[in-house]
């Protein structure tokens, strides 16, 4: 069975009078170790499929399956089980916890886990240095670059081993310089450890470094290619 | 599966984050915790000395008194009408139980001389018992004996006070002192009670009952005497010793059944039961002015808590997405509104003796009393307070929805 299994999701928002679907019958299935970007303007609905694929936003139709489990059968305790078990979260603002330094930043998803202190701080340090912040273990998030303190939000993510890493526009607030380090580390990540990564954007430059490429217009996905097949269409629009 | 250590951890940096504002929400508890232990100690202090007082005064103790005559239609007071005498008090001490000691006294005001001194005090007299049931002491010379009172002798004990004001700093022990003119040998001096309320309880002197009657007062009825005290074995008999007394004296006067008795009795237990209450209410009624400034302190908590939930919902957004449940989010801020209670209760309790110790330094009148039970009460008050107060703020963090609290700038 495949990791992520969306079968028909529905999600209708009430704005005054009018409803819209902000997802409009959305079916997609992930395999595991796929690297996947999820395109689109704002507004077409590839934020709710996110909130949706990371159990934050439930749908009002339809099923998820992450990994076997029928993510909408579960209790808000179980699913915080699942956000901290099988998933980590890149956000476009970084969202690491102010006044706290990184190491204690990278430590909190193990905190909610139960995994003992000592085992943490060695944890948490293995995964700094993974993403080449060995000697900023004491810095506050805002002694840190922008660039840094997405790679202590993408170590918070990958430390307690999640096979599904959900990046909500992880470039968004970083120069192109910052944006192609951190891309190239999603990619060695999806090639040497064989994460799954989904990974929303709307710049093309980004989707390039992904290897299947889903696009979302008005809540429908519109089209849904191997990178190889959308480069070809790509070039046409622009 | 909540790591309360980590958790602890995190309450504690995010109360050092904002650390006047910590300060400040404590301090509303540490002064309410200060004034519970001050009222307390001022209280338990007050009842404290109230009981030396009433045991100095002599405990488990009746006083009979000749009861008032009417000459017409106005009441003469106590002892007008004297009825009581020396026979009637060794009579109750030979034939009621429960009765420790029985003493006469009789009383007047005299004036007092040596050499060329004098005092005008109160002069009792009695027998040697009345100095076991009053609870005096020796503390030079020796008292009177029943010898001495069966002999009429003219000897005498006298209190501190008249020892200081007639003698001066000669020693009273084998002087004669004239008493109302009457000489008289000082045996003793008594040891010194202090004050209990308006009265001087070392201003008076004690001489043998007989030489009272036949040598110094003037008695309209010989072998009367104004009172008669009875002490008895303990507390919990003294109101059934009261009543066997009633109509022991009741037969003894020939007084019928429709009459009323040519005497009154007092209770000491039921003044000293009545005097007890009054100061507990005080205390009571201290302490619980003392927790209005807890509960106080504990809205101060709840307000800065929600003012923290608030001002965190993104945090809490963020801690709810890596896979806080609600129940992680709800103890990391009831911990740390304990904490914060705790903090401040802690430092309350050691500004509150600190408080209580200055309050008895400086004031001359109050005593104070600090007992373990109010350190403890009013510690775990201020954790009560702490987590009730704090329990609608973390309620609330808790039910945050995770997509809006990460949407919060």
């Amino acid at each position: 069975m495949a990791l992520i299994e969306v079968k028909h999701a529905i999600k209708t928002y009430m704005t005054g009078e009018e409803s819209f679907n902000a997802l409009d019958d959305i079916s997609l299935s992930v395999e595991e170790g796929e690297f996947v970007a999820i395109m689109g303007t704002s507004g077409s609905g590839k934020s709710t499929c996110m909130n949706m694929l990371g159990t934050l936003d439930k749908p009002n139709s339809g099923s998820y399956h992450l990994d076997g489990v029928d993510v909408f059968s579960l209790s808000p305790d179980e699913l915080s089980d699942i956000r901290n078990l099988k998933l980590g979260f890149v956000f476009q603002g970084f969202n690491l916890i102010s006044r706290t330094s990184a190491l204690d930043n990278v430590e909190l998803p193990m905190i909610y886990k139960g995994i003992p202190e000592e085992e943490r701080h060695e944890r948490a340090r293995k995964a700094l240095k993974i993403v080449g912040l060995e000697n900023r273990e004491d810095h506050m998030p805002n002694q840190m670059s922008g660039g840094q303190q997405q790679r202590v939000a993408i170590a918070r993510a990958i430390v307690n081993d999640a096979p599904l890493i959900l990046a909500d526009e992880p470039t968004g607030n970083l120069d192109t310089k910052t944006s192609i380090e951190v891309m190239e580390f999603f990619v060695n990540l999806n090639n040497q450890t064989g994460k799954t990564i989904v990974l929303v954007t709307h710049e093309p430059d980004i989707a390039e470094y992904t290897k299947r490429v889903i696009r979302f217009k008005d809540g429908k996905i519109v089209s849904d290619e191997p990178k190889t097949e959308w480069m070809k269409t790509r070039t046409r629009q622009t | 599966m909540i790591d309360y250590k980590s958790t602890m951890k995190i309450a504690i940096n995010s109360l050092k984050v904002n650390k006047l504002r910590s300060a400040l929400t404590s301090l509303g508890i540490i002064i309410g915790v200060s004034a519970v232990i001050i009222m307390l100690a001022i209280g338990q202090g007050a009842s404290k000395k109230v009981q030396e007082n009433m045991e100095s005064m002599g405990s488990n103790m009746l006083t009979i008194r000749s009861a008032s005559v009417k000459t017409s239609g106005v009441s003469q007071g106590l002892g007008s009408r004297p009825s009581l005498t020396t026979k009637d008090a060794i009579a109750i001490g030979k034939n009621i139980d429960g009765v420790d000691a029985v003493a006469p006294v009789s009383s007047e005001s005299k004036q007092v001389m040596y050499g060329n001194q004098n005092w005008s005090t109160t002069v009792y007299g009695t027998t040697p018992q009345y100095l076991y049931i009053k609870n005096y002491e020796v503390e030079s010379g020796r008292a009177f004996t029943l010898e001495d009172v069966k002999n009429s002798a003219k000897v005498a004990l006298i209190g501190s006070t008249v020892a200081t004001e007639v003698f001066g700093d000669v020693s009273p022990v084998n002087k004669i002192l004239r008493i109302g003119n009457v000489p008289f040998k000082v045996l003793g001096v008594l040891k010194t009670k202090g004050s209990t309320g308006p009265f001087d309880e070392d201003d008076l002197i004690f001489i043998p009952i007989t030489t009272a009657q036949k040598k110094l007062f003037g008695v309209s009825f010989p072998g009367t005497v104004k009172m008669i005290v009875v002490k008895g074995v303990d507390s919990d008999s003294l109101n059934d010793v009261e009543k066997e007394v009633e109509g022991f004296l009741a037969f003894r006067h020939n007084i019928g059944k429709n009459q009323t008795n040519d005497f009154e009795i007092r209770n000491s237990a039921e003044f000293q039961e009545k005097m007890k209450s009054t100061v507990n209410t005080f205390a009571i009624l201290l302490a619980s002015i003392a927790s209005v400034s807890l509960l106080v302190g504990g809205i101060g908590i709840m307000n800065i808590m929600l003012v923290s939930v608030t001002e965190r919902t993104k945090e809490i957004g963020i801690r709810m997405a890596i896979g806080a449940r609600a129940s992680d989010i709800r103890w990391q801020f009831l911990i740390e509104s304990f904490m914060l209670s705790m903090i401040g209760g802690l430092i309350g309790v050691v500004t509150g003796i600190i408080g209580a110790k200055s309050v008895e330094f400086f004031s001359t009148d109050l005593s104070v009393s600090i007992s373990l039970f109010s350190i403890l009460l009013s510690l775990g008050f201020s954790g009560l307070v702490g987590i009730g107060f704090g329990y609608y703020p973390a309620y609330k963090a808790s039910l945050l929805n995770p997509i809006d609290a990460l949407r919060y700038e």
